[in-house]
């Protein structure tokens, strides 16, 4: 359990800023230390078992179907990166307490660090490849925060977005090629997916994967052609850039490509496109970091450079090279995290960072010089310092690499150009900002910092020279552990000596050193050459990029949603068409073999009513009246039909169903637009005709093919169990309150709330009432004809009788919940219809939503009531009853089940009309808006 | 008579889909309930035709119709209802509150050009 809290800690550390805030700056600065400060103890604590070749996992599963547990494991490669980014954080903390302004809110800037911290602990730690790519895009995240952390300047902004939208991107492309893992291996387990190397490299997604991964690695670790966010990432407060920029973000990339060396490496398609990368960034870099002017600038295309040598390593095909590697992933973060430091403390104590005012500092802060020097020599590669001895090392191993096959020679000739270069930028750091005269115009006069602010810095100073002076007493072990889970196996045999004799590559060192110096004697030349190409600005180019891609989107986006109804529908259509069109084709005869029922008269009458119901609604659709009626005789002819085909359940409920549909369809008749004008042009008629003939054939087709195929069913249980299990005898009603009860529970469920949601809808609603029909005659003014009030009043007790019958007939014989509530709903609608609302009102109290509610209380309840008697949620019970008079009946619990669905049933309807049809009397909802 | 069935139902959709691909409200609406009578008859005859056979358990019947696609749709009308007078009032809401009843995206005052109406 230990291992887990090294990441948990930070995390919980990200509210301890917040919380602290209030009590001051050191003290916040101090609490927000404390947790990574434990984690890193936790670390240390576990280090020497790691550093004698134990692996440390701990888990807890989370979601084990899916392979998804929160786990983590702490290797020698793990370990050493869990040191700088704790050991670097703890400095970057105490440093930023100095570093930021009393203007800039302390708390929000260190909870931002810390969740960074925890993201990248979270990357070298995971176990799994899911959740370290989670950290991954959280690294992603935070680092935006971070970065944009003085958002009210717009580089900073942009910056931050470039760095997002570049690191975010290659995430996606990271997470593509991790999911292709899980495929290959059927694990998301890193040690699972380690110890099938030779199954990933054989099989062939491996290119994608390689390629896909390597994205993920390129883009965060800035190596060209994606470079170009990190210098522009420069406009964060310092502190960040020293943290994100030596030891962690950047790194992360590394990271990745070192955990995926003893799966992905090895072959001549990694080797080709990890060393030339590497080799092209580490080119590039160094060459326009000796052209900037900002101290920063310069420093950002150093990271980049180092970045590429490290990329460089990694790709080369010698096992020492990646030993290698892992020595100057150490090197790189100590010295570049010191630099950034000086950067920022000269920032912060003279105001400028440009290297063209800033001269001769050295009689100002002689103390941070000195410091700023050793780490720049480090940087430099200068013998003594810890960039020494592995820039030694990656010169070695360009001469050992047979990576080009017989070009490799090109390797160790273009490395040792890239270090002239670094020696010439190191100079410059140097010279230009400690001497080379008097500084010009600074808007602060230069002083050394406070004392603690330069503590971190002699730290790391420190170390670069206790590296590079007794590498083996200091590094050994932890560069030998590290080294050995980047290989996973043997580890080659290495010496950490500053004196190997006199060889290739101390003449390549001596080679840099001078040439270094020759290129920085002679920079006015090389400036004047340089000047010569305009400059690109990344920031324009991309931006310019975004609002391209941008408008292109919004584009695409308003060519599917231009909110026009027909087009999605059309979308739809093409589609389902496209979809059925091969199933359809290899469905190869038509007809099945069942045999086919002659067609009666009756029949053929029907059909040829509802077919011409149909085409004479689509032709006068616009002529509202008249199109309501055909449709009328369609849902009468449906019904007749169900009634023909066995089926009296169905013909009742479409029956009743007409009439209220039929009634809401007049009712909206009057508020919505009188005519339909005519809006399609022939053109658009006639492809739609075409898409609606298309759908209509394949429908139809279908249903003649399942027609005529043999019928093979699951209703045999059903029909044999429903008397006995159900104690009905109309199979149709027991399915529905019995067997299937809970999916019906479910639709009136949804009938109350679509019943609720038309009530909400119709409130408030701003009405267009028109005074008159269409062509301007008013409405009749005998609104309630004597005949059909008299009529209706006598029909309504005997229509309550039926629908009472009904229901109580439902479970043996055709009739039920459902259709009652309909009969009950028609009869109660038409007497609104016959006497308006006012008198309604004043005789029938009824609360169709408490109605609503009661019905599905019921219904539930009666499901309930059944884990009384320890049976699962809706069992029925029914048994049978001699009553005198009466004779036998039968009492079940359906039955109150049944009860339920009438009274939701009859409750929804009626609030759907009843509201709808006040909407035009004086007894609409309240809060109406008069319009 | 299944071929005449099959056809109805190819037509009843047809008118269906011709209909909702209109522009204005209500023949959406009367569109979608000629749909619904499609797929209602549709998903019926999943249990295929049945002219002579009992629909509630008798001593002497020896065949039955299948229950469950006709439980299954009697619970689809029903909903269907709900539906589609779900749909009539939000159509009236929306005419209410956007003073047109345009599903074709197009602005009341501009009817006869095609320009697609910007998003908020």
């Amino acid at each position: 359990m230990n291992l887990l809290w090294v990441p948990l800690l930070p995390l919980i550390g990200t509210l301890v800023p917040l919380l602290t805030e209030r009590f001051g700056r050191t003290a916040c600065a101090w609490m927000t230390a404390t947790l990574p400060a434990a984690a890193l103890l936790i670390v240390l604590n576990l280090a020497p078992g790691v550093l004698a070749g134990q692996t440390i996992k701990s888990s807890l599963p989370w979601i084990p179907m899916l392979q998804l547990d929160l786990a983590f494991r702490l290797d020698g490669l793990g370990l050493l990166f869990a040191l700088l980014i704790l050991g670097i954080g703890l400095l970057i903390i105490l440093y930023a307490r100095y570093y930021l302004s009393p203007k800039d809110s302390m708390g929000r800037f260190y909870s931002f660090l810390i969740l960074f911290m925890t993201a990248m602990l979270g990357i070298v730690l995971s176990n799994n490849l899911i959740q370290l790519w989670v950290f991954w895009e959280l690294t992603s995240i935070s680092s935006f925060l971070l970065i944009s952390f003085w958002s009210h300047k717009q580089e900073a902004r942009r910056g931050a977005r470039m760095a997002l939208t570049v690191t975010g991107a290659g995430g996606l492309a990271l997470l593509a090629g991790i999911l292709l893992i899980g495929q290959v291996v059927g694990s998301y387990n890193l040690d699972e997916v380690l110890a099938h190397t030779i199954q990933v490299r054989e099989s062939g997604y491996y290119p994608a994967i390689l390629i896909l991964v390597l994205l993920g690695a390129f883009t965060k670790s800035a190596q060209f052609p994606f470079h170009f966010w990190l210098p522009h990432a420069m406009a964060a407060p310092t502190p960040v850039s020293a943290y994100l920029h030596s030891a962690t973000m950047v790194k992360a990339g590394i990271f990745l490509m070192a955990r995926f060396y003893p799966l992905l490496s090895g072959t001549d398609m990694w080797f080709l496109i990890v060393s030339l990368t590497g080799l092209a960034t580490l080119l590039m870099g160094a060459y326009f970091a000796l052209f900037k002017h900002d101290l920063k600038g310069l420093l950002a295309y150093s990271t980049v450079s180092h970045l590429g040598l490290i990329t460089l390593l990694l790709g080369m095909d010698t096992k020492l090279a990646a030993v290698a590697a892992v020595f100057h992933i150490i090197n790189h973060a100590t010295f570049k995290a010191s630099l950034f430091m000086a950067a920022g403390i000269i920032d912060h104590e003279s105001g400028s960072r440009d290297m063209r005012k800033l001269n001769g500092l050295w009689k100002y802060m002689p103390y941070t010089a000195t410091l700023a020097m050793v780490a720049a020599l480090s940087m430099a590669g200068v013998p003594l310092l810890n960039g020494f001895l592995s820039k030694e090392m990656f010169f070695a191993e360009t001469l050992h690499q047979s990576t080009l096959g017989s070009l490799s020679w090109i390797v160790p000739v273009l490395a040792t150009c890239g270090a002239v270069f670094s020696v010439a930028y190191s100079l410059r750091f140097i010279h230009d900002v400690f001497f080379n005269g008097e500084p010009i115009d600074l808007p602060k006069t230069p002083h050394e910092p406070p004392r603690y602010m330069k503590l971190p810095v002699e730290i790391l100073v420190a170390l670069c020279l206790l590296v590079g002076i007794l590498p083996g007493y200091v590094i050994g072990d932890l560069l030998y552990s590290a080294s050995a889970a980047v290989l996973q196996g043997v580890v080659p045999e290495y010496s950490l000596a500053i004196w190997h004799g006199l060889n290739l590559p101390l003449a390549m060192s001596v080679l840099a050193l001078i040439g270094g110096l020759a290129i920085y004697y002679n920079r006015k030349v090389l400036f004047q050459f340089q000047a010569q190409f305009p400059e690109a600005d990344a920031k324009e180019v991309f931006e310019r990029a975004m609002k391209q891609l941008i408008a292109w989107c919004g584009r695409l986006y308003m060519f599917i949603d231009n909110s026009s109804l027909q087009r999605y529908l059309l979308f739809m259509l093409l589609f389902t068409i496209t979809l059925l069109a091969a199933p359809m084709m290899a469905l190869n005869q038509t007809a099945g073999t069942r045999d086919t029922i002659p067609a009666d008269g009756v029949v053929i009458t029907g059909a040829i009513l509802l077919v011409l119901g149909a085409v004479a609604t689509v032709i006068w659709h616009r002529k509202r009246m008249i199109a309501l009626l055909t449709l009328s005789i369609v849902g009468l002819i449906v019904s007749v039909a169900f009634a023909r085909f066995s089926a009296p359940d169905l013909a009742l409920t479409q029956l009743s169903v007409e009439v209220v549909t039929i009634i809401l369809l007049m009712l909206a008749l009057f508020f919505l637009p009188q005519r339909t004008p005519k809006e399609s042009s022939p053109h658009q008629v006639m492809r739609d005709l075409g898409i609606a003939a298309m759908i209509g054939g394949i429908v139809g087709t279908l249903c003649y093919a399942l027609m005529t195929r043999p019928h093979a069913t699951i209703s045999d249980f059903f029909l044999a169990n429903s008397k006995t299990g159900g104690g009905g005898t109309n199979v149709v009603n027991v399915i529905l309150v019995d067997f299937r009860g809970f999916d019906t529970l479910g639709e009136i469920t949804v009938l109350g709330i679509a019943a609720l949601g038309i009530f909400k809808l119709i409130n408030r609603m701003r009405l267009f009432m028109p005074s008159g029909d269409e062509r301007g005659r008013a409405w009749s003014s005998d609104r309630h004809p004597m005949i059909l009030s008299v009529v209706s009043q006598l029909l309504l007790p005997l229509a309550l009788l039926v629908s009472v019958y009904i229901f109580l007939r439902g479970h043996n014989l055709p009739g039920g919940g459902f259709i009652a509530g309909l009969i009950t709903a028609v009869a109660i609608i038409q007497q609104y219809i016959a006497h308006g609302v006012e008198f309604i009102k004043d005789r029938l109290r009824l609360n169709y939503q408490w109605m609503i509610g009661a019905g599905l209380l019921i219904a539930t309840l009666t499901g309930l009531g059944s884990w009384l008697f320890g049976r699962p949620f809706l069992t029925s019970w029914f048994d049978y009853f001699h009553l005198p008079l009466i004779g036998e009946i039968e009492l079940a619990s359906a039955m109150l089940f049944d009860l339920g669905v009438y009274l939701t049933v009859v409750g929804a309807t009626l609030l759907i009309l009843a509201n709808l049809g006040k909407l035009t009397t004086p007894e609409r909802p309240v809060h109406q808006e008069e319009t | 008579m299944e071929m005449v069935y099959a056809l109805c139902v190819g037509i009843l959709t047809a008118c269906g889909i011709f209909l909702t691909l209109r522009g204005r409200t209500f023949p959406v609406v009367i569109g979608l309930t000629m749909l619904s009578y499609a797929v209602n008859l549709f998903l019926f005859a999943s249990g295929r035709l049945n002219v002579q056979d009992a629909a509630v358990l008798q001593k002497t019947a020896e065949n039955y119709t299948d229950p469950l696609p006709q439980a299954l749709v009697l619970t689809a009308i029903v909903i269907g209802f709900a539906m589609t007078a779900f749909v009539v009032i939000l159509a009236m809401r929306a005419r209410a509150d956007l003073g047109n009843d345009h599903v074709d995206g197009r602005l009341p005052a501009q009817p006869e050009s095609a320009q697609p109406r910007e998003k908020a």
